[in-house]
């Protein structure tokens, strides 16, 4: 199978590459990648036997974009996400690799479990799917689990995400294990003590609604201790889902002193802020809570200079009966595969990145944090890329997402630019 | 009235409090009355959803519904389908299948009257939602206060003790900042948050300096419920540095009033003789709850939907 | 557009003589109040008394009466009705009660107003006095002493502008606004 992609604006950082030009694309690998001079465009090509010509004139080319942190629910959570609807999703959003997080039922905390994840995603999976196996068993905290085995049946990082690692002790010995293996530790950091029972950021807002908070400083008190453990062990640490100023600054301090530590921020952390609670609208509820005007602007500047080296979308999918009840009792999430790559647009559209910046956060950083041949478009890579149409209009509508999960605050939004076209492994989803 | 519900004081104007506390007037007539009962709101019916235990505002509901000749149902939620894994959504929609025009709801999370009130058509009445508001309370509160001070604007008032988990701390806070008072808080640094000063309330955290020259005390209840971890050593301790004994009465105004919401946790937050002295206006706030329950139902059937 | 009914002198001479009436049918003053209905009836209530005081020499009681919580359209009017003081400190039961409203339309009013009375006590009597009967009756319920007779249309309303309220004494007659 040939497909052709004409005339499109490409954009891969990991060749420096950003011009029109055309792609090759044969059996699901790319077979040949030329940016044009001007007089190049306007001849037409020829043909030479292509089973489908698409025109990317005016469009934006990019290598399909990779999501390190996913929560495809399956196995256990079906109702809320499967597999196959999780990856539909992402296709739809312009991602072809995605990271599924190992808080299913059961825990991803041992190779049976990784196993089946891998046999589902080839089976029924609309891309790739790389497991996130757990830190501990049961994600409990207590006990490792089986990092060696599990890495060789198929994970590609660790993370006990949905719990912070509480023991310092324990956190210590994953990132001194985790050597043996090359992986990186992922760290969902949040001091349990402080933010127990909050379910929104801590301030006059929380006052007022008579809601629980989460200090700024349960974030920031845990990326320190994280921080201070990558250094004192030489492990590889990447920090999940960041949403405060203290958190950009420490890592930028953490970073300068040569700590091995990577950063994640996701599109909420620098779209909304706890405003979004108003009414006590459980679409907003999510953890890391949404923070304030200062710390978006202190999120923008991080992941301006580099502080912050990847944008993720923490897709967290729940049924509509469970988010529709008592603001405390609702589950914390954003369902965020279908409006990421919109809302990351707005920071190209107002100056905060360039457009190459933007894609780096989102194919090459992510590869080399998790040290995957993806994210590029070099002559021979998996045929992963993704359509780009800075110029469309979009709005947000979550009855018409893909995925399970319609739990969105961003209902109603008006944006510019989505993905209009993802090629997969040399499947197209348009 | 511009809404349907009474989710809080937040949402109202002064102008709504001010037609709410004059019509309570009018109410506290008739329950003063042989005759308590006006047919004003007869045939109309009142359900009292209470997911949290209390006698004394349950009941106050109840004869304010029953004094403007509406049918009552109590809906008793350890008993109920509630129990049985129901949800609060299909709670509330059962109760108004049976025909309910006014749903009375208290509930430990904050934000259920409001969810409640985009789905069901009856008037919501927010009778305590987690540590959000208590709007009735507040409206009684002003009323008793303007009854026994002729009004509120530029008064000194006070609300000592537990803030954070108060609700009727809030609202109170709300209503009595729209009608123009000055509003100070008194208690351990612990049960104030911080950023409530940005509501324009000035915080003490000693009786000493926060009660002088005050026209308004009122005491908030202890409330063991809520607590367990860290928030003051001991209730002795507590007693010592922030009940209200004769001696720190003296420093406020010879003719300030004394208020509770109740019930009182004697010898905490408040002694005895206060309680049943000459200054405390603590009964009359019970009926006076009646009788701006009353108008509050009134005036809410009014709202067309 | 509005055409004026009655001047003060007007007003004035009509309530002198339904003063008299009123002794004259009672044949004195004995057991006799007045309450005067919530907001028109008040003032006259007021004033008639202070005429029986001139002509007989003696006292009686005056009372206000609220009947907003009495009212039969609760249920289909746009707002609830502004709620008045209901001020009646004397006894009601075995007393004659003279009921006094400014004007006397479908009776809705003053059947409410018996209702909220019957609530107080229980009178010996109950009579009515009105300073307009404009007609229309809706229930059967007729005014014991009026001030003047005035027939009307539906699409136009009686207004009673009395001083103590800040005007000058008259009664006029308005055609209704279409409600839009």
């Amino acid at each position: 199978m040939r497909i052709l992609i004409q005339n499109g604006h490409i954009i891969d950082p990991s060749q420096g590459i950003s011009g029109t030009g055309d792609i090759l694309i044969e059996d699901g690998k790319i077979k040949d990648i030329k940016i044009k001079s001007r007089e190049q465009i306007q001849k037409t090509r020829d043909n030479d036997h292509t089973d489908r010509i698409i025109d990317a004139k005016g469009l934006i080319v990019l290598p399909g974009l990779i999501d390190m942190h996913v929560h495809l629910r399956e196995p256990g959570f079906e109702y809320k996400e499967t597999i196959s609807s999780g990856t539909l999703a992402a296709v739809k959003g312009g991602f072809t690799t995605v990271c599924c997080m190992p808080n299913t039922f059961p825990v991803n905390d041992n190779a049976s479990v990784t196993e089946f994840i891998k046999r589902k995603a080839s089976q029924e999976g609309h891309c790739t799917v790389l497991p996130i196996g757990a830190i501990t068993k049961g994600q409990k905290g207590e006990e490792l689990a089986e990092i060696g085995t599990m890495k060789k049946e198929g994970c590609i990082a660790f993370s006990d995400d949905g719990h912070p690692v509480m023991s310092s002790l324990i956190m210590r010995r994953a990132l001194e294990y985790s050597k043996a293996f090359g992986v990186p530790i992922i760290s969902h950091s949040e001091d349990l003590t402080l933010s127990e029972g909050g379910v929104m950021n801590e301030g006059l807002m929380s006052v007022t609604l008579g809601l629980k908070g989460i200090p700024a400083e349960a974030e920031q008190i845990m990326i320190f201790r994280d921080i201070l453990l990558a250094e004192l062990t030489g492990g590889r640490l990447h920090i999940a889902h960041i949403s405060t100023e203290g958190s950009v600054n420490l890592i930028r301090y953490a970073k300068k002193r040569g700590v091995h530590v990577t950063a994640e921020t996701c599109p909420h952390y620098f779209s909304i802020t706890e405003e979004a609670v108003s009414g006590y609208n459980t679409n907003a509820k999510v953890n890391p809570p949404l923070r304030t005007k200062r710390d978006i602007e202190a999120i923008k500047e991080g992941l301006r200079d580099g502080t912050i080296d990847v944008i993720a979308t923490d897709h967290a999918p729940h049924h509509r009966d469970e988010k529709m009840r008592e603001f405390d009792m609702a589950p914390f999430g954003i369902s965020g595969l279908e409006t990421a790559v919109s809302l990351s647009l707005r920071l190209v559209g107002e100056g905060t990145l360039t457009m190459g910046q933007l894609v780096e956060k989102m194919t090459l950083n992510p590869a080399q944090i998790l040290q995957i041949n993806k994210g590029n478009l070099k002559v021979g890579s998996d045929a992963d890329l993704v359509i780009v149409d800075t110029n469309k209009e979009f709005t947000v509508r979550s009855d018409e997402f893909v995925s399970k999960g319609k739990n969105t605050p961003f209902e109603g939004w008006m944006t510019k630019g989505t993905p209009v076209l993802t090629l997969c492994k040399g499947k197209i989803y348009e | 009235m511009k809404n349907k519900d009474l989710l809080g004081i937040k949402e109202l104007s002064a102008e709504e409090i001010n037609l709410i506390l004059d019509t309570a007037g009018g109410f506290k007539d008739v329950i003063g009355r042989d005759i308590k009962k006006v047919p004003a709101l007869r045939g109309k019916t009142a359900v009292n959803l209470f997911f949290e235990p209390s006698t004394r505002t349950r009941t106050s509901f109840e004869l304010a519904a029953k004094r403007l000749s509406m049918d009552v149902i109590n809906f008793a939620i350890p008993m109920s389908s509630v129990v049985k894994g129901e949800s609060l959504i299909d709670t509330a929609l059962t109760v108004q299948a049976l025909g309910a025009d006014f749903i009375i709801i208290r509930h430990s999370s904050s934000g259920v009257p409001h969810l409640l009130s985009t789905k069901v058509k009856a008037s919501i009445i927010n009778a305590g939602d987690g540590t959000d508001e208590h709007p009735t309370q507040a409206l009684l509160d002003a009323f008793t206060i303007k009854e026994k001070k002729g009004k509120i604007d530029g008064l000194e008032i006070a609300i000592v003790g537990d803030i954070a988990h108060s609700r009727v701390a809030k609202s109170n806070i709300y209503c009595l900042k729209k009608l123009g008072a000055k509003v100070r808080l008194i208690g351990p640094p612990t049960l104030i948050p911080e950023k409530i000063q940005e509501l324009g309330v000035t915080v003490f955290h000693s009786m000493e300096e926060g009660l002088k020259d005050l026209d308004v005390l009122m005491m908030l209840r202890i409330q063991m419920e809520r607590q367990g971890k860290g928030f003051f050593p001991s209730t002795d301790e507590y007693a010592k540095n922030w009940c209200l004994t004769t001696e720190r009465l003296s420093l406020a105004k010879d003719d300030a009033i004394v208020m509770h919401p109740g019930p009182m946790n004697r010898g905490i937050e408040i002694v005895s003789e206060i309680a049943d002295g000459p200054r405390s206006v603590i009964l009359e706030q019970v009926t006076n709850g009646i009788a701006v329950r009353m108008a509050v139902m009134y005036l809410l059937a009014g709202v067309k939907r | 557009m509005s055409k004026e009914l009655m001047n003060k002198k007007d007003i004035d001479r009509a309530l002198t003589r339904m003063a008299h009436e009123i002794i004259e049918k009672n044949k004195g003053t004995g057991n006799l109040c007045l309450v005067g209905i919530q907001r028109g009836g008040v003032y006259l209530a007021k004033r008639l008394a202070s005429n029986i005081k001139q002509i007989e020499k003696k006292d009686i009681p005056v009372g206000s009466l609220d009947i907003a919580f009495y009212r039969d359209d609760l249920n289909i009017r746009k707002a609830q009705p502004v709620v008045r003081r209901t001020e009646i400190s004397f006894e009601v039961t075995n007393l004659k009660i003279i009921l006094v409203d400014d004007v006397l339309f479908t009776g809705r009013s003053i059947r409410a107003a018996m209702d909220a009375v019957m609530d107080l006590g229980r009178p010996s009597a109950i009579q009515l006095s009105v300073l307009i009967d404009r007609g229309h009756r809706e229930l059967p319920i007729k005014a014991d002493y009026v001030g003047k007779n005035i027939p009307t249309a539906l699409t136009e309303t009686v207004e009673v502008q009395l001083e103590e309220e800040g005007f000058e004494d008259r009664v006029i007659l308005k055609k209704v606004e279409e409600e839009k």
